[in-house]
C-alpha cells in the first residue's frame, strides 16, 4: 500500500528551496552581527536616541519645558529639577537634548533616504546601461565630488533659505555621488553573470532585472553606507546649525544649543558640553553599527 | 610623467567648469533682489532698476552664466554686496591662512595617523591595537566644532596656556590645527591599518620573511610602500573634509580665513562672495587631488610605466 502511494507521488513538486535559503542569508548575517559587541552596543544606544526621539513628547512637552524661556532660572548647572541643567534662556537641556534627537534623526534619516533614492537610481541606471550614458552621469558625479560636501550643502542653504526641508534637501543632495558610485559598482559586477542572460532569455524586462535581481545584491554596501551616512548627515545638521544656517532657533536642535553656549563658555560651559556629547554618542553608535554592518556583510567572510 | 601631468590638468578643466556651473545655478536660485540688497530698502524703484539693468541682473541665466565664468578666469568675481571691496581681493588675502590651518592640520593627522596605524597592524589585538582603534573611532565621531570649544574651555579658560582666537602667532595656531586635524587624524589611523593588515599577508612579504630580511625593514620598506597608495587615496580626500571642515574650525577660533568670510557672507546674504568662496574651495581641492594623482604616479611603479 506505502508503495503505492509513494510511487503516485508526483516528483519535483516540493516546495523549491530558494525561501529558506534566502532567509538563511539574512539569519547570517544576524547572527555574525550579533557576535560584533561593539555593534550590538552601538545598536542599542541607537534604540534608545529612537525611543527618545519617538517619545520625546511624553518624556518633557515641547512648547512649556523645551521651547519657553524662564529667564528667572538662566544657565543653571545640573540640579535635580533640571538633570543636566538650564541653558542661556532658562529652558531645560535634557529636554531640549531629548526633542533635538528626533530633529536629528528625522534629517539623517530622510536625506540618506534622498540620496539613496537619486544617488542609487543614478547609480543603477549608469552600470546598467554602461556607454554614454554611464561617461555622462560618472562625470556628473566627479563634479559633485569636487566640492567638499559640507560647503555645497551650506551653498544650497544659503540659496533656498534655512529651514528643515532645505536642510534635508541640502544634505541629501550632497550625498548622493557616494551612493551612485556604490550602486553602480554593485551592477556592474552582477550586470555580465550567467543568471541575468537567463532571466533576460525568458522574457524578463529590464525593469524586472533590475528590481528583482541587481537592487537585492547592491543592498549590502548600501546598508553599510546608510548607516555612516546618517551619521555623516546629524553631523552636518549640526554643523550647520552651528553657523545658523539650520534649524532655526527657538527649535532645539544639538548644534545650535551649542552655538547657543558658545559665548558663556566660561561660566555656563554644560550648555556647550552636553548636546555635543549627544552628538558624540549618536555618531559614535552609528559608527560601530556601521563598522559592524561592514563586517558582518563583508562576502569574504561567507562560509 | 609630463604627459601624465598635462593630461591630468587637462581633464581638470571640463570639473571646474561643471563646479562652477553648480555653484552658480544653486546662488542664481537666490531669492530677493540685489539691486534693492545694495541700494536699501528706501531705494527708489527706478534707481533699483537701473542698478539691475547695469549690473546685467535682467539677462538670461546663460547670459550671466557665461559673464561670470569669463570675468572669473581674469582674476574678476565681482564687488562684495555688503562691503563693495572686489571679492576675489578680499577672499586672496584670508585664503593663505585657510591654507595654513589645512596644511597643519594634515600634516598632524599624517604625523599621528600613520606611525599609529603602522604600530596597530603590526601589533594586531594588542593593547595598544585596541586603544588606538576606540582613539580613533571617538576622533571620528567627535563633532570638531565641539572639540574646538571643549580644547579652548580646557586649554584657554581654566588653563590659561594657549589663546583662543586669532591668528598671531604659532601659538595660535596650535588648538585650530588639532582641532581641524583629529577626525582626519582618526580616518588614516584606520585607513593605514586595514591597509597594512592587507599587504601583510600577501605573499611577497612571505617571501621576503623567508629570505631573512629583517622585520623592520619588512614592514618599512616593503609593506609601507604598498600600503601607502590607498592611503594617499584618503588622505587627498580628507583634504577636501579639512576645507569643509574649516569653515566650523575657523568659526569658533576666529580664524581670519576664507571659510570665517564665508559664513559671514552668507549671514548677509552676499552672494558674490559665498559663490566665490565656495569657487575657490573647491578649485583648491581640485588641484591637491591632481597633486595626489601625480604622487600615485610617482609611488606606484605599475602606473609610472605606463608612462615612460
Amino acid at each position: 500500500m506505502s508503495s503505492v502511494t509513494s510511487a503516485a507521488k508526483p516528483v519535483g513538486l516540493d516546495k523549491p528551496k530558494t525561501k529558506s535559503k534566502k532567509r538563511s542569508q539574512w539569519a547570517e548575517v544576524w547572527r555574525r552581527l550579533k557576535q560584533n559587541k561593539m555593534a550590538m552596543l552601538g545598536l542599542m544606544i541607537i534604540g534608545v536616541i529612537i525611543f527618545c526621539a519617538i517619545f520625546a513628547d511624553v518624556i518633557a512637552d515641547y512648547d512649556t519645558v523645551a521651547i519657553k524661556q524662564n529667564l528667572k532660572a538662566r544657565m543653571e548647572g545640573p540640579s535635580a529639577e533640571h538633570i543636566l541643567g538650564t541653558d542661556e534662556f532658562g529652558r531645560d537641556i535634557f529636554a531640549r537634548m531629548v526633542h533635538g534627537a528626533r530633529v536629528s534623526l528625522q534629517v539623517g534619516l530622510i536625506a540618506v533616504g534622498i540620496a539613496i533614492l537619486i544617488g542609487g537610481s543614478l547609480g543603477a541606471v549608469a552600470g546598467y546601461y554602461g556607454g554614454k550614458l554611464d561617461n555622462v552621469i560618472m562625470r556628473l558625479m566627479d563634479v559633485f565630488l569636487a566640492i567638499p560636501s559640507i560647503l555645497l550643502a551650506i551653498a544650497i542653504v544659503s540659496a533656498l533659505g534655512p529651514n528643515l526641508f532645505n536642510l534635508m534637501l541640502a544634505i541629501g543632495v550632497s550625498s548622493v555621488p557616494s551612493y551612485a558610485r556604490i550602486v553602480r559598482a554593485s551592477v556592474l559586477s552582477i550586470r555580465d553573470q550567467e543568471f541575468i542572460e537567463a532571466a533576460r532569455a525568458i522574457g524578463a524586462d529590464d525593469f524586472r532585472i533590475i528590481t528583482k535581481h541587481i537592487i537585492p545584491n547592491a543592498l549590502a554596501p548600501v546598508i553599510v553606507q546608510a548607516t555612516l551616512g546618517v551619521a555623516g548627515a546629524i553631523l552636518s545638521t549640526a554643523g550647520l546649525s552651528f553657523i545658523g544656517m539650520g534649524i532655526q532657533p527657538p527649535a532645539p536642535e544639538w548644534g545650535a544649543m551649542l552655538s547657543g553656549g558658545r559665548q558663556y563658555l566660561r561660566y555656563a560651559w554644560h550648555i556647550t558640553a552636553f548636546p555635543g556629547v549627544a552628538i558624540m554618542i549618536t555618531i559614535l553608535a552609528l559608527n560601530m553599527l556601521g563598522d559592524g554592518l561592514r563586517d558582518a556583510l563583508d562576502p569574504r567572510l561567507k562560509s | 610623467m609630463l604627459k601624465y601631468i598635462s593630461k591630468r590638468l587637462l581633464m581638470l578643466i571640463p570639473v571646474l567648469l561643471g563646479v562652477t556651473f553648480i555653484v552658480f545655478s544653486i546662488m542664481y536660485m537666490t531669492p530677493g533682489d540685489p539691486a534693492q540688497l545694495i541700494l536699501g530698502e528706501s531705494a527708489p524703484p527706478e534707481a533699483v532698476a537701473e542698478l539691475r539693468t547695469d549690473m546685467g541682473l535682467d539677462d538670461p541665466f546663460i547670459v550671466q552664466y557665461g559673464r561670470f565664468v569669463v570675468n572669473a578666469v581674469q582674476g574678476d568675481f565681482g564687488q562684495s554686496y555688503t562691503t563693495k571691496r572686489d571679492v576675489f581681493s578680499e577672499i586672496f588675502a584670508r585664503f593663505p591662512n585657510t591654507l595654513k590651518l589645512a596644511g597643519v592640520a594634515v600634516a598632524l593627522a599624517i604625523a599621528i595617523g600613520i606611525p599609529v596605524g603602522i604600530i596597530s597592524a603590526t601589533r594586531q589585538y594588542s593593547f595598544i591595537d585596541s586603544a588606538s582603534m576606540i582613539a580613533a573611532l571617538l576622533g571620528v565621531s567627535m563633532p570638531n566644532f565641539w572639540l574646538g570649544l571643549m580644547l579652548i574651555l580646557f586649554f584657554s579658560v581654566n588653563l590659561g596656556w594657549l589663546p583662543s582666537s586669532g591668528a598671531d602667532s604659532w601659538k595660535h595656531m596650535i588648538l585650530p590645527a588639532v582641532t581641524l586635524g583629529t577626525s582626519s587624524a582618526a580616518i588614516i589611523t584606520r585607513m593605514t591599518r586595514s591597509s597594512m593588515l592587507e599587504v601583510v599577508r600577501q605573499d611577497f612579504i612571505r617571501t621576503a620573511r623567508a629570505k631573512g630580511v629583517s622585520e623592520k625593514k619588512v614592514i618599512n620598506k616593503h609593506a609601507l610602500k604598498n600600503a601607502l597608495i590607498p592611503i594617499i587615496t584618503v588622505v587627498g580626500l580628507q583634504f577636501g573634509y579639512l576645507l569643509g571642515g574649516a569653515v566650523l574650525t575657523e568659526t569658533v577660533f576666529s580664524w581670519p580665513g576664507v571659510g570665517r568670510l564665508l559664513v559671514e557672507a552668507i549671514r548677509q546674504k552676499d552672494t558674490p562672495t559665498v559663490l566665490a568662496s565656495v569657487v575657490f574651495m573647491a578649485t583648491t581641492f581640485s588641484f591637491v587631488n591632481l597633486l595626489v594623482d601625480v604622487l600615485y604616479a610617482y609611488v606606484d611603479p605599475r602606473i609610472k610605466s605606463q608612462y615612460q
